[in-house]
């Protein structure tokens, strides 16, 4: 695709995964100027490589597969006039004013600095590996991430392994268990520490059950041995107590080739923290108000690299906010001062996006339970406001709207949201 | 001889829920199964799944097709209909030589009547890679 | 007729008598080793410190000193002449209590005798002004500014290369099984690529070095594995010191060292762990180490990050011989030198080890002569990660490979790799193995630790080397990437890169 590049820009995009291109074609399609970089040889960012179906059902009302997805959120990106710039990393951004920056790029066609009045940071998520989840022991072939262990088998047509573990039991680890049993490799085991799967009941029934493999919950991979021959041999297993604490005398081996690690993703980051916005410590990603602006006036985010998100769904449209919020702030010169009013997690809740709620629109709040609840009562303490749901887990986002007057409400209040779930 | 009937326990796909479901079937002696009773499940559609599930299992197969010439080496693949559970593997072995040319565009049928069950279907496309591999076309 | 030198072992201290060795007429220099790359023995993994030259006792170990306080000198020049990366950042051996001030004392005093420059005692405020995130315990402190750091793969590549554009021949994956020796003299190396005639050998085969000695008769004290362990942590984890910080050291080790290593991470480590003598093969990570280090860097420096920022983890073996001191020098048989016994400070000893050798090889007799022409200086590869904005952006415009970011984290272009992938050729790298690119650009050894662009480096590996993308290895034979493509087990067949001979 040619595409121009030089020139100021309305609104550039960082990253064209599904909430960058969602985001950048929202953006366009108010009539914005805007540029999308992206890493990779084409859009998409980690769907190509999600080759299994179960995207889309609430964005587009029909399930696709990762890549499919990417092919209709790509034509959208195209029709609505984006300039698109590949296989370009962006290693800086530049803060000029408050209404300007400038997006340092390198790539083979086109290097230098893009001037533009608002960027949306849709750059993504990285993988946890084996350092941080503590898997000691020999340094060999063999460790994988999970999604690496995709992109070699689903992108690049090589087989990593014949016998496997896979280290983690959400959606991500059982769906690659699954690719790896239907190319005709051994998986040995799916490794969990919690006492219960960190993915949804489907996967455990249609990736680990049809597939004989089994599950091993309240454990800990602690070390892969190799020695020698610079290949992965065995997997050191323990079990883990309710405190997560290793068990003393627990300790198992695991004959495998391979180690897939599936242990979460971590919004990367590099690039916003240089430009000093705020992290929130519960999600990994920036702190936001209501319109996805960062603590960066004029710099937005959306998708993994907001909050890791468990469906494509949230990414997207978390990108469409963000192009909205991006062009509010374009047309009244910044996002209008307000009386903020902090919305943060509380009993039974890990996490809570976004941050800051200015009580002047209505607002989609997205939450991390911290545990499995049925019959859950969640309540947005300040807000007054309580919902019900029949069942929550950590693998699902929930996600509930919170209305512009129920947030005004706090304002009289602590100047604070607080969401809490308790069992029913 | 034996009681045909038997209790499968089954766990809910149909919504994040996951019910816990017990069926009581009855094996025929050509191996055709009757559902004669389903339990715990807190819909009609839950109900409906578990009594598919027992007597026809059926998944949509989801797998990769080497590329010739491709950039990237591969497709992503997916059969145009679901096919039955047990007769996965057969399927996949099935596939395993299959090998096509660059390029390929999404939606483009690469088999088709694979052991008469489904075609195959590409979802992901492959460009046909100039002249070096890992080069930018 | 030239002398055929053959170097075994080509860790820092083979490297670095190939190179010396290089700039003699009439000596045909090879240089061996087992490993699929230079430099992946102990040289491999371990603090990188060039140290002072004040740690070492002139009366009970005087190699040791003698060669730690010279090689300190030498790689001085050899990082400007090399392109190493390194730092001048100096250290301080940090004393927490009174007795251990009369330590302090005592390596100042050896520090004279052993003619380390610039020594001195600073009392806890200096400590503390010049380090603000040390330990409030701190007593005291001998500051030491002549103490560096050298990245000791890329230091080792380094030399290599210099070597090899000297005429130096390399010869990797090649396991020495025999010493050829008749009438008392040096005949020639069995190995496991053929019989390679020398006159003489250079034992510069580091944990092996007894085992070689064994092959040619030669008696030498056995060498135990004694293992050290580390933590690396993400470039943004801090407070990082500006020195490097010991303890004061025991009777058997330098402690735990506080640094912020040359690329820019945190790095603690290492403890001393003997293994038993079979165990040189055991560079795998235990917990009880890591804690171990964890606690005594704690010590020092209170402010440690969580472990959330831990990137990597790490173990090195020491090769430690028996009576502790360096063996360099000729042997009972005429020929056999060795350059071994090299136990720490052996990274900052090399160069000058490697003097040792020449003088060694005066003694038997043979005539050197200086070259006319010898190339002194190599260039490095040059980082993108290192260059300012517009230098990298011009660089980008006018090779567009410099503009392709392979490795996210650490800014590693596709250039830099296939500069990597055409410099191990250069140095007789016959398998594709990520390491080999690790080393030589930092690639992979970021943030996400190489989720994101190993297959990168193995696509683009497998282009240059014309293997398939599975038998690419992550370091050498046996670690292979993948076991064939992606249908291999369901054709029911292997074609795995395992056992396919070149
Ligand atoms: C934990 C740790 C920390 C350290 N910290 C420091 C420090 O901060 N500063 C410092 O100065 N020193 C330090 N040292 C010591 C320093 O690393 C070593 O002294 C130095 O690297 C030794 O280099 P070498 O060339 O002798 O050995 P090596 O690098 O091990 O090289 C020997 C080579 O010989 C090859 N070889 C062996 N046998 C054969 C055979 N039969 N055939 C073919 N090839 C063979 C091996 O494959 C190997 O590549 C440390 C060591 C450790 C382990």
């Amino acid at each position: 695709m040619r595409s121009r590049v030089e020139g100021r820009r309305d609104v550039v995009v960082v990253g064209g995964g599904p909430a960058g291109m969602a985001a950048a074609a929202r953006a366009a399609e108010m009539g914005l100027d805007v540029l999308l970089v992206d890493e990779g040889r084409r859009l998409g960012g980690i769907l190509p490589q999600c080759i299994h179906p179960g995207f889309g059902v609430h964005y587009l009302g029909e399930e696709l597969t990762g890549p499919e997805f990417a092919q209709r959120l790509a034509s959208r990106v195209e029709d609505a006039g984006v300039d698109l710039l590949l296989d370009a990393h962006v290693p800086e951004v530049r803060w000029i004013s408050h209404a300007e920056k400038g997006v340092r790029v390198l790539s083979p066609g086109f290097s230098g600095e893009v001037r533009t009045g608002a960027v949306i940071y849709a750059a993504g998520a990285r993988e946890r590996h084996r350092f941080e989840i503590g898997i000691l022991g020999d340094r060999v072939a063999g460790v994988y991430t999970a999604g690496e262990a995709q992109t070699m088998m689903d992108v690049y047509g090589i087989l990593p392994g014949r016998r496997v573990l896979v280290v983690g039991s959400g959606d991500v680890g059982m769906i690659v268990a699954r690719r790896f049993a239907l190319e005709g490799a051994e998986v040995v085991g799916v490794v969990e520490i919690m006492p219960y799967p960190g993915g949804l009941t489907r996967n455990v029934v249609q990736c680990l059950e049809d597939f004989d493999i089994p599950l091993l919950l309240s454990h800990r991979v602690v070390a892969v041995r190799g020695r020698g021959r610079g290949r992965v041999e065995r997997a050191v297993l323990v079990r883990v107590d309710e405190g997560l604490r290793d068990v003393p005398g627990t300790e198992t081996e695991v004959e495998c080739d391979t180690v897939v690690v599936s242990a979460g993703l971590v919004p990367r980051m590099e690039v916003l923290r240089e430009l000093g916005a705020l992290i929130d410590q519960a999600t990994g990603g920036p702190m936001v108000n209501d319109r996805l602006e960062t603590t960066v006036p004029g710099v937005f985010a959306a998708g993994n690299a907001l909050v890791i998100n468990d469906l494509v769904d949230h990414a997207a449209e978390q990108g469409e906010q963000a192009a909205e919020g991006a062009a509010e702030f374009l047309r009244r010169g910044g996002i209008p001062a307000t009386d903020w009013v902090k919305l943060r997690p509380g009993e039974g809740v890990k996490l809570t996006v976004p941050q800051l709620l200015s009580g002047e629109r209505d607002v989609w709040v997205y939450l991390r339970v911290a545990r499995p609840v049925r019959n859950a009562r969640l309540s947005l303490r300040g807000a007054g406001k309580e919902v019900r749901l029949p069942v929550v887990r950590p693998a699902e986002m929930v996600r509930v709207k919170l209305m512009a007057g129920e947030v005004r409400r706090a304002k009289v209040g602590g100047r604070e949201v607080v969401a809490e779930v308790y069992g029913g | 001889m034996k009681d045909r009937r038997e209790v499968r326990r089954l766990t809910c796909i149909v919504c994040p829920l996951g019910c816990e479901i017990e069926v009581l079937l009855d094996r025929g002696p050509g191996g055709d199964v009757r559902v004669l009773e389903v339990e715990g499940a807190a819909c009609p559609r839950g109900r409906e799944w578990a009594a598919r599930e027992v007597t026809d299992p059926k998944r949509v197969v989801i797998t990769v097709v080497p590329v010739r010439g491709g950039d990237p080496p591969t497709v992503s693949v997916k059969t145009d209909r679901p096919i039955p559970k047990s007769r996965i593997p057969e399927f996949m072995r099935a596939l395993a030589g299959l090998e096509v040319e660059a390029p390929v565009r999404v939606g483009q049928v690469l088999a088709s009547g694979v052991l008469d069950l489904a075609n195959v279907v590409a979802t992901r496309e492959s460009r046909s890679m100039g002249r070096s591999l890992g080069e930018r076309p | 007729m030239g002398v055929r030198v053959v170097v075994v072992g080509a860790g820092v201290v083979g490297a670095s008598v190939a190179r010396v060795l290089s700039r003699y007429e009439g000596l045909e220099v090879h240089l061996v080793d087992a490993n699929p790359d230079v430099g992946w023995g102990v040289s491999k993994a371990n603090t990188g410190i060039v140290h002072g030259g004040y740690d070492d006792d002139p009366d009970r170990f005087p190699l040791r000193a003698e060669l730690c306080a010279l090689g300190n000198e030498i790689w001085h020049r050899w990082v400007e002449e090399l392109d190493v990366p390194h730092t001048w950042s100096g250290a301080l051996v940090v004393a927490l209590e009174g007795d251990q001030r009369r330590e302090l004392e005592s390596l100042l005093e050896r520090g004279r005798r052993n003619g380390v420059p610039e020594l001195r005692i600073v009392e806890r405020e200096e400590a503390l002004a010049m380090e603000p995130n040390l330990t409030q315990e701190v007593e005291a402190a001998l500051w030491a500014p002549t103490v560096g750091q050298i990245h000791p793969v890329r230091a080792t590549v380094a030399i290599v290369e210099n070597a090899v554009d000297n005429g130096v021949r390399v010869h990797l994956e090649t396991e020495v099984r025999g010493v050829k020796v008749e009438g008392g003299e040096v005949r020639g190396l069995e190995t496991s690529r053929g019989f390679l005639e020398a006159d003489v050998v250079v034992n510069a085969a580091g944990l092996r070095a007894d085992e070689l000695a064994d092959m040619a008769g030669v008696e030498f004290p056995r060498i135990r594995p004694r293992r050290g362990e580390y933590w690396i942590f993400d470039r943004s984890a801090g407070p990082k010191p500006r020195r490097v910080l010991f303890p004061t050291p025991t009777p058997t080790s330098k402690g735990v060292v506080v640094t912020t290593e040359v690329s820019g991470h945190l790095m603690i480590g290492p403890n001393a762990e003997d293994l038993p003598p079979d165990a040189k093969g055991d560079v795998g990570n235990t917990a009880k180490g890591l804690e171990e280090v964890w606690e005594r860097a704690g010590e020092l420096w209170p402010r440690l990050p969580p472990r959330r920022l831990v990137i990597r983890t790490f173990a090195g073996l020491r090769p430690e011989p028996e009576g502790g001191d360096f063996v360099v020098g000729n042997t009972e048989v005429w020929g056999f030198v060795n350059a071994a016994g090299t136990r720490s400070p052996g990274l900052t000893a090399a160069p000058a080890i490697a003097l040792r050798v020449r003088d060694a090889l005066v003694e038997l007799g043979i005539e050197l002569r200086e070259k006319g022409e010898w190339k002194a200086t190599r260039r490095d590869i040059e980082s993108t990660i290192d260059l300012g904005w517009r230098e990298r952006v011009e660089r980008a415009r006018d090779d567009p490979l410099r503009g392709r970011v392979v490795c996210r984290c650490n800014l590693v272009t596709e250039r830099e790799v296939l500069e990597a992938i055409e410099r191990m050729r250069a140095v007789g790298v016959r398998t594709p193995s990520i390491d080999s690119v690790k080393f030589r650009t930092g690639a992979t050894s970021g943030t996400c630790q190489g989720s994101f662009c190993r297959v990168r480096l193995v696509e683009l590996l497998a282009r240059e080397f014309g293997v398939p993308p599975w038998g690419v290895t992550l370091k050498g034979r046996g670690s292979e990437v993948g076991v064939g493509d992606v249908k291999v087990l369901l054709r029911g067949a292997s074609t795995g890169g395992e056992g396919s001979e070149e």
